[in-house]
């Protein structure tokens, strides 16, 4: 598929298949299985897996753009976390299945041992748990594809409203498993994973912005729109600017993971990424709420579905000072004469 | 996504411009080891050197996209970007060139008179003629269209009246290009009226009066034009186009790495400080720090792109120079809230030199090339709010 044609058949379906109401839905337990469906078909879950092990054979990039779309829509189901499961597959050459898909483990500290083919241990906020059908998991220097069905779950929920689960893995034999490729290990996972998420954020601020403008031209005060207000505007151009550090912060990470550059230059544009698109979707969020005042914090308004998922997406995957701390460290080692250079990506090393 | 509004293309740099920048990187690195240039905070502003100027102009690194007739290089926009990181992110000293490179020159290439071009923008190629900008008067500025001063049609020329001010570097440029009212305001038409002028310093009825700035310096002045004679060749473009031709100058003007780079010598001189193995709290500050400048870079670099494609992105500009700017002032409190020096100019070590320049420079960041409420305002008026 062609950069143009995977994100413009995304935009149709999000646009078509995921209303508020659906968002809405689907915190209160409903599978959103139109939108789903049509994603799937369309072989936008599985971008990120070669044709030959099931997949849709996007580039890397691309798949970027669909998170973008993802994070605009506020897609209440596991699009990103397949599209992530689907990279962690194909790095060990597996076969994707069909059907939503999720990662783990996703948190730093989780232990999750393989021994004699049998796994122990629990993944921790697994997101989208009990809705996934598999599991990709990385553990014990091996990829392995696990039954959700087989795993005990213990449901938890996200500042979003989205599942974030607890898988015990103790007993569980894996369906599908093959050696990690050197280099791909938790850490790399969680880079790729922060990628991701800052990619979520600029999709989600972008369309942010576009719902507190439009708020502001038709709610009235004083007799007139809020959004005449110098105030008003200047908190907007604010966010317009947030919104637009973020895309172009996730763009670079994106194209460090298409790029495969794990490096210190990559690393330090995911870091950069997941830094700063954090520090846009705190910004931005409260802007946003701002500017659409006591309705914006209704249940009935659909400004939360961006925002709760914008503070939540901004903590996944290692917050802004998880991410500062590691750029700043990489950068400290490197020395002051290697600052710029390393900031423009041109450093020898 | 927000690239519907605002675009900010991709920009990859092949084996030339990687080049060109080791290049920029050695130079600097031997004029720095051999005591050519002390790094300051903004450089681009406030470091005055002629023979630094001369040099950049001798190795053909001013005037770089210009045709070669004018002593220019016809290189892409992304040469001359990469040539200014370079000089401001090190805290190079620009200033005596940096208008009439950035602006100026490209301003007679475009609007100017062919004989204006043949006989300045060689000069300006070669680090040697120098140009101050006049915009601002004393009751005109950020409402730009208010401009009092007027030029008179008298028999072969202009004769010009009023006061420019806030011009940097004037008392010591060859030129000034100034808006000025050729026809009288008209509150139905404000942008109407308004005519470029190339401006001979040197010429008879001008005085210029220096101004001391709150780092001491005498940086910026105000010019007293008292029946000046202007000939009629000095009028650059149209009669009475100013407006729109002073607009294409500020997307220029706002869109360049100094804005948002005048303070990283700080950063720089912030990392050597604290060493190879920083406290968590630290190292934090710094690669937040950098974290913001490589989302600022991509952005800004997005721009000279589409410069470089003949559109006028000057929504996009101000949205960086905004935030840009800003930027600029919240790294300075960070760095001096983390390692306080004693912030003077005349410190012994380069930390606490940095840092003063920082301290005392970063108010002049959101004002000069147009005040962040104004940028604010353009971006509004883009969003659809005005």
């Amino acid at each position: 598929m062609s950069d143009r044609i995977v994100l413009d058949t995304a935009e149709r379906i999000l646009a078509d298949l995921c209303p508020p109401e659906a968002v809405n839905d689907a915190e209160t337990g409903v599978w959103p299985a139109a939108l789903w469906e049509a994603l799937e078909e369309s072989g936008l879950t599985l971008a990120w897996v070669r044709e030959e092990l099931g997949g849709g054979g996007a580039e890397t990039g691309d798949g970027f753009g669909i998170l973008k779309a993802a994070g605009a829509w506020a897609v209440p189901a596991p699009l990103a976390e397949t599209l992530l499961a689907g990279w962690l597959l194909e790095q060990g050459g597996l076969a994707a299945p069909g059907g939503p898909m999720t990662v783990a483990p996703v948190g730093p500290a989780d232990a999750v041992a393989l021994e004699d083919g049998v796994l122990s241990g629990t993944a921790r906020q697994v997101p989208f748990a009990r809705q996934a059908g598999h599991v990709a998991l990385l553990a014990a220097g091996r990829i392995l594809l696990v039954e959700r069905e087989a795993c005990a779950l213990a449901p938890g929920t996200s500042l979003a409203g989205e599942a974030r689960d607890d898988i015990a893995l103790d007993g569980v034999r894996p369906l599908r498993s093959a050696p990690a490729p050197e280099g791909l290990d938790r850490d790399r996972l969680t880079l790729v994973g922060a990628a991701v998420r800052a990619a979520q954020m600029a999709g989600a601020l972008s369309r942010l912005l576009d719902q507190s403008v439009q708020y502001a031209q038709e709610r009235e005060q004083f007799g007139r729109p809020i959004g005449r207000f110098q105030a008003v505007q200047h908190a907007l151009a604010e966010l317009a600017g947030e919104a637009a550090a973020a895309e172009a912060a996730a763009d670079a990470a994106g194209e460090a993971v298409a790029a495969g550059d794990f490096g210190p230059a990559g690393v330090a544009a995911i870091a950069a990424a997941k830094a700063r698109a954090g520090e846009a979707a705190s910004k931005g969020a409260a802007i946003a709420h701002q500017v659409h005042g006591a309705m914006g914090f209704t249940y009935e308004h659909s400004l939360h579905h961006r925002t709760r998922r914008l503070w939540c997406w901004r903590d996944e995957f290692g917050n802004e000072r998880v991410w500062s701390v590691r750029l700043g460290r990489l950068i400290a080692a490197e020395g002051a004469d290697a600052l710029w250079p390393f900031v423009t990506g041109s450093h020898a090393a | 996504m927000t690239g519907d509004r605002f675009r900010f293309p991709k920009v990859e740099f092949g084996p030339e411009e990687r080049a060109l920048r080791e290049e920029v990187r050695d130079f600097i690195r031997e004029e720095r080891a051999s005591g050519g240039f002390t790094p300051m905070a903004d450089s681009w502003g406030s470091g005055w050197s002629p023979e630094w100027s001369r040099k950049m102009g001798a190795r053909g690194w001013l005037g770089m996209m210009w045709p070669k007739q004018y002593g220019g290089g016809e290189k892409p926009a992304l040469h001359r970007y990469i040539v200014t990181e370079e000089m401001v992110s090190a805290g190079a000293p620009c200033a005596a060139h940096w208008v009439a490179d950035r602006q100026s020159g490209p301003l007679l290439l475009r609007y100017g008179a062919e004989e204006q071009r043949r006989s300045i923008l060689p000069r300006i190629a070669a680090g040697e003629c120098y140009f101050a900008i006049g915009m601002s008067e004393p009751d005109s500025g950020s409402d730009l269209a208010s401009v009092r001063t007027t030029a008179t049609k008298v028999d072969g020329g202009w004769t010009i009246n009023g006061r420019k001010i806030w011009s940097s570097g004037a008392h010591r440029s060859h030129y000034m290009i100034a808006l000025v009212r050729t026809s009288p305001r008209d509150m139905k038409a404000r942008h109407a009226g308004l005519t470029q002028f190339l401006i001979d310093l040197k010429a008879p009825g001008i005085e210029i009066r220096g101004i001391r700035n709150i780092a001491g310096e005498r940086h910026f002045n105000e010019t007293v034009f008292d029946d000046a004679f202007v000939p009629d060749d000095m009028v650059i473009g149209e009669a009475g186009d100013g407006w729109r031709q002073v607009t294409s100058e500020l997307a220029i003007e706002r869109s360049g790495p100094e804005r948002f780079l005048s303070t990283f010598p700080v950063l720089t001189e912030l990392v050597r400080e604290l060493g190879p193995e920083p406290g968590e709290r630290d190292a934090e500050t710094v690669g937040a720090l950098a974290a913001r400048t490589m989302a600022l870079r991509r952005m800004s670099l997005g721009i000279s792109r589409l410069l470089d494609e003949g559109e006028a992105p000057e929504v996009a500009a101000a949205l960086v120079k905004d935030l840009g700017t800003c930027f600029e002032g919240e790294l300075v409190r960070e760095a001096r809230n983390l390692l306080p020096a004693t912030a003077a100019s005349q410190s012994p070590d380069l930390y606490g030199k940095v840092l003063a320049d920082g301290v005392l420079h970063v108010p002049s960041s959101t004002i000069r090339g147009g005040t962040n409420e104004v940028l604010k305002g353009i971006v509004a008026r883009e969003l659809g709010l005005r």
